[in-house]
C-alpha cells in the first residue's frame, strides 16, 4: 500500500513529491509516462517564476526538478494511469495502461491540462503536418517562412514572439480587437516588425496537400468577408481543456465533484469532495495556470496529504 | 543491453530496409521530445533481437526530416522492409509504442 500516489509529473506533481517525501511519507510513487516536467517544457521563454532572471526556457527551468524530489525518495513510475478508483474502505487503486494495479492510502491528482483545438475545418488531419500547438518544437520547420498563429493570450503572443525570430513573417490572428496578454508582451508584439496583427478575424479552414498544409482561410467578422493567407504552419494557442479522465469512473460517474467545465472542485487545501483525494495544478477550479500556482498547489495538497495520511495511520 | 540507434543520412536507408523499424524524429530543443526519450530507451532493450529502435536528429539530419515531410516532433515513424507502415505525432505512452511495434511483428 503506498502512502500516496501522485498521477502527473509537471510543477504541481514533482513539488507535491517533493513536500510529500521531505515531509516524511515514505511509500511516494509519482505516475508519469515519460520525462517528468510537464507542460511548461514546451515554453519558449518563462519570465515570472520568482527568483529566476534572465532567458530561461520551460526545458531548462524544469530541468532539475526531478532529481531534487528523488533526493527524498520519491519513485517514478514510467506509465500512464487509466483511472483512479475508491475503494469501500477509503482506500484508492490506481489502474495503470501496463494492465497493473497499486493500491494508495491518499492521491494527488496533477494531470493539467491539453492545449485546446481551435475548432477549424482541417485542423485535425493536418494536426503534425502543419498544425502545431508547440512552437519551441515546431517553430525550426518553418525556418524564414511565413506561419500564422491563433489566439490573443500570453502564450499566444509569447509564442508569436518566438516564432518572429525564427520565421520571415508571423501573422498573428485574433478574434477579437484586444489582446488578453500581459501589457509588457502586448507592447513587444507591436513593437515587432514581422508580425503583423490581424483582429477581428477567425481562421474558418485549413487546407493543403499530401505533404501538409499550404495556406488556411480567415473570416473578417467585422466585414463578413473571407480571404486566404498562404502559409505552410499554423500555430494555435487558444487555451486548455483539464485532463480529467483519471477521475472518470467505470459506470461513467466522477470520483470527485467537478464544475461545469470538467475542472475539480477543490478548497484551499487542494481537497476534492472525496476525503484522500487532492488536486493540484492546472485541472483545478480557478486555476491560474502558472508554474508557480501549480507548484504552490502541489505544496500545499501535500502537507495536507501527510496530514490526512498521519490520521489514518495512527488515528 | 540494448541500445536505440543513431540514424544519419548515410546510414538510414540501410537501417530500414530489413525487418521493423521505430524512428523517433527529435531535437534537442523540444520537451515531448524529452519527455520520451527514456521510454525509447526502455523500447530498445526490450526489443532487442526483434525490432531496431531508431532516432534522427532533425537539427543535424534535415534532410531526412524534409524527405518524410517532417513538420512536427516528437514523430515516431514504424518502418517494416523499407517501407512506413505507421506513425504517430507527439509524445505517447510506452504502452502506445509497444502496440504500434508489435501490430508488425
Amino acid at each position: 500500500m503506498l502512502d500516496c500516489a501522485i498521477i502527473g509529473g509537471g510543477p504541481a506533481g514533482l513539488t507535491a513529491g517533493l513536500y510529500t517525501t521531505r515531509g516524511g511519507l515514505k511509500n511516494v510513487v509519482m505516475y508519469e509516462m515519460g520525462l517528468p516536467g510537464g507542460q511548461i517544457t514546451g515554453s519558449s521563454e518563462i519570465e515570472n517564476y520568482p527568483g529566476v532572471t534572465g532567458e530561461i526556457t520551460g526545458m531548462d527551468l524544469m530541468a532539475p526538478w526531478p532529481e531534487q524530489c528523488m533526493r527524498f525518495g520519491l519513485k517514478h513510475e514510467m506509465v500512464q494511469v487509466e483511472r483512479v478508483s475508491r475503494k469501500t474502505d477509503g482506500t484508492f487503486v490506481v489502474s495503470r495502461s501496463d494492465g497493473e494495479a497499486d493500491e494508495a492510502l491518499s492521491v494527488i491528482v496533477c494531470t493539467g491540462s491539453t492545449p485546446k483545438r481551435a475548432g477549424f475545418k482541417g485542423e485535425d488531419e493536418f494536426f503534425g503536418r502543419g498544425v502545431s500547438t508547440c512552437a519551441t518544437c515546431d517553430g525550426f520547420f518553418y525556418k524564414d517562412k511565413e506561419v500564422a498563429v491563433i489566439g490573443g493570450g500570453d502564450t499566444a503572443l509569447e509564442e508569436a514572439l518566438y516564432l518572429s525570430k525564427i520565421c520571415s513573417k508571423v501573422y498573428l490572428i485574433h478574434r477579437r480587437d484586444t489582446f488578453r496578454a500581459a501589457p509588457s508582451t502586448v507592447e513587444r508584439v507591436m513593437k515587432t516588425e514581422n508580425i503583423e496583427k490581424i483582429t477581428n478575424s477567425q481562421v474558418t479552414e485549413v487546407y493543403g496537400d499530401a505533404m501538409g498544409v499550404t495556406g488556411v482561410r480567415i473570416e473578417d467578422c467585422s466585414e463578413s468577408r473571407t480571404w486566404d493567407l498562404t502559409v505552410p504552419g499554423i500555430f494555435t494557442f487558444v487555451g486548455y481543456n483539464v485532463n480529467n479522465t483519471v477521475l472518470r469512473q467505470e459506470d461513467e460517474s466522477w470520483l470527485c465533484d467537478l464544475n461545469d467545465w470538467g475542472q475539480v472542485i477543490v478548497d484551499l487545501g487542494m481537497r476534492t469532495s472525496t476525503p484522500g483525494l487532492f488536486a493540484a495544478g492546472d485541472l483545478r477550479i480557478e486555476a491560474p495556470k502558472q508554474v508557480i500556482c501549480a507548484a504552490g498547489d502541489g505544496a500545499t495538497a501535500a502537507l495536507q496529504t501527510i496530514a490526512y495520511v498521519d490520521e489514518k495511520q495512527n488515528g | 543491453m540494448g541500445k536505440y540507434v543513431e540514424l544519419t543520412a548515410a546510414t538510414f536507408e540501410e537501417t530500414i530496409k530489413e525487418g521493423v523499424t521505430l524512428v523517433d524524429f527529435w531535437a534537442p530543443w523540444c520537451g515531448p521530445c524529452r519527455m520520451i526519450a527514456p521510454v525509447i530507451e526502455e523500447l530498445a532493450e526490450e526489443y532487442e533481437g526483434k525490432a531496431t529502435i531508431a532516432k534522427v536528429n532533425t537539427d543535424e539530419e534535415q534532410d531526412i526530416a524534409v524527405k518524410f515531410g517532417i513538420r512536427s516532433i516528437p514523430t515516431v515513424m514504424i518502418f517494416k522492409d523499407g517501407e512506413v507502415v505507421d506513425q504517430m505525432i507527439g509524445a505517447a505512452s510506452k504502452q502506445a509504442f509497444e502496440e504500434k511495434i508489435n501490430a508488425q511483428l
